[in-house]
């Protein structure tokens, strides 16, 4: 479709016209200034929402919402066009086959053999044996061989040494979706671990002896504590709810020497409505500070973020500080539970904070534990109500982490960043299907790539400049602050404002600091060839022996410092040539746009009229009315100027 | 001395001093005539609280038994707690502290007292004089004058001796202008942008009074400094109707009539109680050691202290954008002139001017847009968040100012020379200082104080390299380009280094600024040895081919 404008969410003025593109993968949209052609491209999986609005004079509007937080505005000149590319984003947003998906037409040049590395890059078994298992208290099972006992779990699966088969399938019995606790992370140093599960089919009196058998194998795996913690991350209130329906918790007479502890974290519907709400409060054209902070409170989004994080608090305690084992779930335990083990173990194992670390981090408490990516982030068609950002939260607390101890991650915000939208983007195969099971029938490994190879290879990009594996910050378990720290956590621009560039701090001190370290290197690089030359120089003199070296020649073509320098003296440049799609450009020179910004909120009465009429003393009332900026405008007075100029007075 | 009469107790031992995320330390405390002391002889971990009296912001005792116990507040917002065995001791150690931290004589303060201990190695006091501004001012542009006009005085109280002008108006018709502004503050240069020529002015409103009086010299002063043909621009700082009902007490605003030339724009700056009572509320959310998640976000959200940091960034926004996008000169006033409309002069020579980015020009700025301006000082920093005492002219307007430019900096953390602790520190002693540079309210009682002869200035203990490193920004990069910030809520964050300062604990973030100057430091330590490599191998190169030629 010809002649549609993008729109800028910031401000009305500028819109840029182009040419709109639909192929069977992504919606392109090409500017028509020829000598940028700036593109923007848009996977259909990542189509979060399409709203055909009022038709106008200019045209038929279309708003596209992405997963990723990108908000599309286009205004196509003909409604019926804008009829058509609405019903075919429509279809192509929700495809009803995991074939249709991008991944499966995604070919990144790469051989088979590479693609075999690829998905070989997190071995979950090698994860295991880095914890030290199996030892003398856990073993892997295979009583899940065949998904016979759990479909949603993994065929391999680490109990403790005393629970047999009997023990294992009795307990399944006894939980929701039959997954029994199993072993999520384990504390070499102290023996206490983190195991995870459903909720029991307790209703309000079953028990089930395997089951506390089971609990009582976890605690005895660990003979420096006489009892467990059972962690119940849900509310108690909808945990007793369950109850009625033949489900529950624990009970604590029931069990030998457990410690039952409710941790309130809300379930999958308040969150998406949180996050829906957050959403509407970004969105807002200019809201005033008020509204910003009121809409944020309003969602509860920060809340919910911290209640994630105080559960992981509270596990990673007990395994570090009280030596304690404890068995986390929630209701299936496939949401709460994985952000719970995952930021317990994070705060718990540095490994976890480096960036195959976190890799694997996710492999083992999301992907391999049947999280479910497919209804979770809508991948296919299916109910909207399954749909909830619970990922997200979990990414969005390891951000919060980094900003409270900025050198104890390897990674930086970008990593997240990425591995957010590729979560969404269907591009590479890992985070397709509902559980390991469809994704093994789907033969996905054979048919896709592994998007841990595609981070990998660029990791240059997600490196955190202020990581060093020796500072203090990477040691050991991360403490944070716990009660009253409230304002620890902030609302993250970054990623919910992401493509709101305006927005962001114009220089960013991790590019500015990655372009020095790699300047550094650089430098080092030619500090040893310089010496070499020199000791080279110096014996040659010495033996009156001149050698015309072609070193000379090496050491003009390298011209580092040269080059480096001019790099480091424009930090408004300096990552430019960043590839990577967010493209960040944390470029400052871009006045455009900045001038722009705050002006949008004199925007509110840009009506023609209003500024025709400003001398009068009356006029000028009329307009404080409309807006609390008030004042006058100048006609314009030089029409060859750029209209941007005039923009603030309107 | 007199101060040994309201010293009671002057030292009392086995005192326990409490602070956040410190372990209680037991001590000594001293009290002498300026400083609270309390000192711990603890082998392992000895260590020493100097806490100037005038810090101190407001203080509360408690009894249990026979163990009293004093919270101190002070203005830089930290909270301290004194436990001290014997009530009769406590309740003496109490008045005296209350008694010192309330002097009301300026000559009685610290700074007349302190004697430095470093060599000076540049007296502050003259290191930044108007001759100097206007020789460079001069170097570009002939349309201005220096008038002294001021000398003693006399006919603005709250200017400064000597004053730019435009060149075409001439003292008499200054003194007319005077009458016609509120406190005198006749229309004076604030900034000149060399890209095209266009200046800033301030000045207080104008006393149009209800019948619209009208003063030709004004209107013709103003005009001075704009291009023929060209059109220029008022900002009001107050919203119109506040500028309306100033006519009512003899205020008022430029009326288009009289100023066919100038556009007006109302922005809505607010002043005095109502930013102290921001402060106060923010202040109290970010100690609130009770609430939840929820709580935080309303009673930040209700202190309005970023609203106040937002309506100020965006007036400053805009006067700069009036000036290099729109190519107009500015005249900036609010009623008086002496806070809303400084905060926003200066502001936008930040964004504007680049050298205004450097540690020197900062201070500069600080001395020309405000202490010379006539910010009162004295009495807007008189208490700061936990005072009692409600008093009509304290208002946090320079920190308010401080925290604007830490919010510019957060987003141009590369173009800033100093760092955020510079803006804490001149935060910090502008509040409470043993330097004489933000005593009194303007020049007049600066000079009446003869503060220059009695006390040791500011810029001469920042300005030396000791002290100057700590306060750089290891990220420097010039950058000589106009740098126009994001007022959206999004963008502007509470400014965590003043006000959650004391509540966090800060170790992690500190350790992350270390790492960073460490990895510029080295660096700029390998160019070092690289260069020096080079050099000293090209030198044995051309040595070579010198004697390969012979």
């Amino acid at each position: 479709v010809e002649n549609v404008r993008l729109l800028d969410r910031l401000s009305s003025r500028k819109a840029a016209l182009g040419t709109l593109y639909l192929t069977a993968t992504h919606v392109i949209f090409v500017e028509n200034v020829s000598e940028t052609r700036k593109e923007t491209w848009v996977l259909h999986s990542q189509i979060s929402s399409v709203e055909k609005q009022a038709t106008t004079a200019t045209g038929c509007p279309l708003l596209i919402r992405c997963k990723n937080f990108q908000v599309i505005q286009l205004v196509i000149p003909q409604e019926r066009d804008c009829h058509d590319v609405y019903i075919s984003l429509i279809r192509l947003a929700r495809p009803v086959k995991y074939e249709e998906l991008y991944c499966f037409s995604f070919n990144p040049k790469l051989d088979k053999e590479e693609r075999e590395q690829g998905w070989k890059l997190v071995d979950l078994n090698e994860e295991y044996n880095r914890m030290g298992i199996p030892n003398n208290y856990w073993q892997i099972s295979d009583v899940n061989r065949d998904y016979g006992v759990c479909d949603s779990y993994p065929t391999e699966v680490y109990v403790p040494k005393s629970a047999n088969a009997h023990i294992i399938v009795g307990s399944s019995k006894f939980r929701s979706r039959r997954r029994f606790p199993a072993l999520s992370y384990y504390c070499k140093d102290n023996n206490a671990s983190i195991c995870r599960s459903s909720q029991p089919l307790s209703g309000f009196s079953a028990r089930c002896l395997e089951d506390e058998q089971m609990l009582q194998a976890i605690r005895k795996a660990n003979p420096g504590s006489d009892f467990i913690y059972v962690v119940d991350t849900r509310p108690k209130l909808n945990a007793m709810a369950n109850r009625a329906a033949g489900k529950g918790y624990e009970n604590e007479d029931n069990y030998s020497n457990i410690k039952f502890q409710f941790i309130g974290i809300e379930n999958i519907h308040v969150m998406r409505n949180s996050l829906q709400k957050m959403l509407e409060v970004c969105e807002l054209k200019s809201p005033s500070m008020s509204d910003f902070l009121w809409g944020l409170e309003n969602s509860g989004w920060l809340k919910h973020i911290k209640a994630v994080m105080d559960a992981g608090i509270f596990i990673a305690k007990a395994v570090a500080e009280e030596g304690v084992s404890v068995l986390v779930h929630c209701s299936d335990g496939w949401d709460r539970t994985a952000q719970v083990c995952s930021v317990a173990s994070l705060l718990l194992d540095p490994y976890y904070r480096t960036m195959k670390g976190f890799m694997v981090l996710i492999e083992k408490d999301w992907v391999s534990f049947g999280h479910k990516f497919n209804h979770r982030y809508g991948n296919l068609d299916g109910d909207p109500k399954e749909i909830s950002p619970v990922i997200d939260q979990f990414i969005e607390c390891v951000w919060q982490l980094m900003e409270q101890f900025p050198c104890a991650f390897e990674f930086n915000e970008r990593f997240l960043i990425h591995i957010q939208h590729h979560i969404y983007s269907c591009q590479f195969g890992n985070f397709l299907c509902n559980s390991q099971k469809e994704r093994r029938e789907l033969k996905i490994q054979e048919r896709t790539y592994s998007l841990w190879a595609h981070l990998w290879k660029n990791r240059a990009d997600y490196l955190n400049p202020l990581y060093r594996p020796d500072h203090s910050q990477t040691q050991g378990t991360l403490r944070p602050q716990m009660a009253p720290c409230n304002f620890l956590y902030k609302f993250w621009s970054g990623m919910y404002n992401r493509f709101e560039k305006g927005l962001h701090p114009r220089q960013s001190v991790t590019d500015y600091l990655m372009a020095v370290k790699e300047e550094t290197q650089q430098l080092e690089e030619e500090l040893e060839v310089l010496g070499e030359r020199l000791a080279n120089l110096q014996k040659s003199q010495l033996n009156d022996n001149k050698v015309k070296s072609k070193q000379q020649d090496r050491s003009k073509q390298l011209g580092l410092s040269n080059s480096n320098n001019s790099l480091a003296n424009t930090p408004q440049e300096y990552s430019s040539d960043l590839k990577s799609f967010p493209s960040r450009s944390p470029s400052q020179g871009d006045e455009e746009d900045s001038a722009l910004i705050l002006t949008q909120d004199n925007l509110k009465s840009s009506d023609p009229d209003l500024s025709a009429n400003s001398d009068q003393e009356s006029g000028v009332e009329d307009l404080s009315c409309r807006s609390p900026s008030g004042g006058s405008c100048l006609p314009s007075e030089d029409s060859g100027k750029d209209s941007d100029e005039a923009v603030f007075l309107a | 001395m007199e101060f040994a009469e309201l010293i009671k107790t002057p030292r009392a031992d086995n005192v326990v001093l409490h602070r956040p995320f410190h372990l209680a330390v037991e001590g000594t405390l001293c009290l002498t005539g300026h400083h609270l002391i309390f000192s711990s002889r603890r082998q392992d971990n000895a260590e020493e609280l100097w806490l100037l009296h005038s810090n101190i912001d407001s203080i509360e005792k408690r009894f249990v038994g026979s163990l009293g116990t004093i919270i101190i507040k002070c203005k830089d917002l930290r909270i301290i707690q004194l436990d001290i065995p014997g009530m009769e001791e406590c309740l003496n150690i109490a008045s005296s502290i209350e008694a010192l931290s309330t002097l009301d004589s300026v000559t009685l303060m610290y700074p007349f007292f302190y004697r430095p201990m470093f060599e000076i190695v540049e007296d502050g006091w003259r290191s930044f004089l108007p001759d100097q501004e206007f020789e460079l001012l001069s170097s570009v542009t002939d349309e201005w004058r220096l008038s002294c006009i001021n000398k003693e005085f006399s006919v603005c109280p709250s200017y400064p001796p000597v004053v730019i002008v435009p060149k075409s108006v001439d003292d008499e018709a200054l003194r007319k202008v005077a009458m016609f502004r509120h406190g005198s503050r006749f229309p004076v240069l604030s900034y000149y942008h060399k890209k095209n020529g266009m200046v800033m002015m301030r000045s207080s409103q104008p006393l149009t009074g209800t019948n619209g009086r009208r003063c030709k010299e004004d209107e013709k002063l103003i005009n001075a400094t704009l291009r023929p043909g060209k059109r220029g621009y008022i900002i009001d700082t107050r919203s119109l109707n506040v500028a309306q009902q100033a006519r009512a007490k003899g205020g008022g605003f430029e009326q288009e009539a009289h100023y066919p030339q100038w556009r007006r724009i109302h922005k809505c700056i607010e002043r005095f109680n109502i930013l102290q009572e921001s402060l106060i509320k923010l202040v109290e959310a970010c100690n609130d050691q009770s609430h939840n998640m929820d709580r935080w976000l309303s009673k930040l959200e209700a202190s309005n202290w970023l609203t106040h940091v937002k309506e100020i960034l965006t007036a400053a926004c805009l006067a700069a954008q009036c000036i290099d996008r729109e190519g107009a000169s500015v005249l900036v006033h609010g009623t008086e002139g002496t806070d809303s409309t400084l905060q926003v002069t200066s502001l936008a020579q930040i964004i504007l001017d680049p050298s205004c980015r450097t540690i020197r020009g900062f201070e500069s700025l600080v001395v020309r847009e405000w202490l010379q301006a006539g910010h009162p000082f004295q009495q807007r920093c008189a208490q700061s968040a936990y005072s009692n005492s409600k008093q009509k002219w304290e208002a946090p307007v320079f920190l308010l100012f401080l925290d604007c430019v830490w919010q510019i900096l957060r987003q141009f953390p590369c173009s800033f020379e100093f760092n955020e602790q510079f803006l804490i520190m001149l935060f910090e002693h502008a509040y409470a200082s043993q330097f004489g540079t933000f005593l009194g309210n303007n020049e007049n009682e600066r000079s009446k104080l003869k503060l220059s002869q009695k006390t040791m200035s500011l810029w001469s203990w920042v300005n030396r390299s000791e002290e100057l490193s700590k306060f750089q920004n290891p990220l420097f990069e010039a950058n000589s380009l106009v740098i126009w910030p994001s007022v959206a809520p999004q963008s502007l964050q509470l400014w965590e280094g003043v006000f959650l300062r004391w509540n966090r604990p800060s170790k992690f973030l500190d350790e992350a600024h270390e790492e960073m100057i460490n990895i510029i430091k080295y660096n700029k330590e390998l160019q070092a040895k690289v260069n020096a490599l080079r050099r000293q191998l090209a030198e044995m190169e051309t040595d070579d081919r010198m004697q390969e030629n012979l």
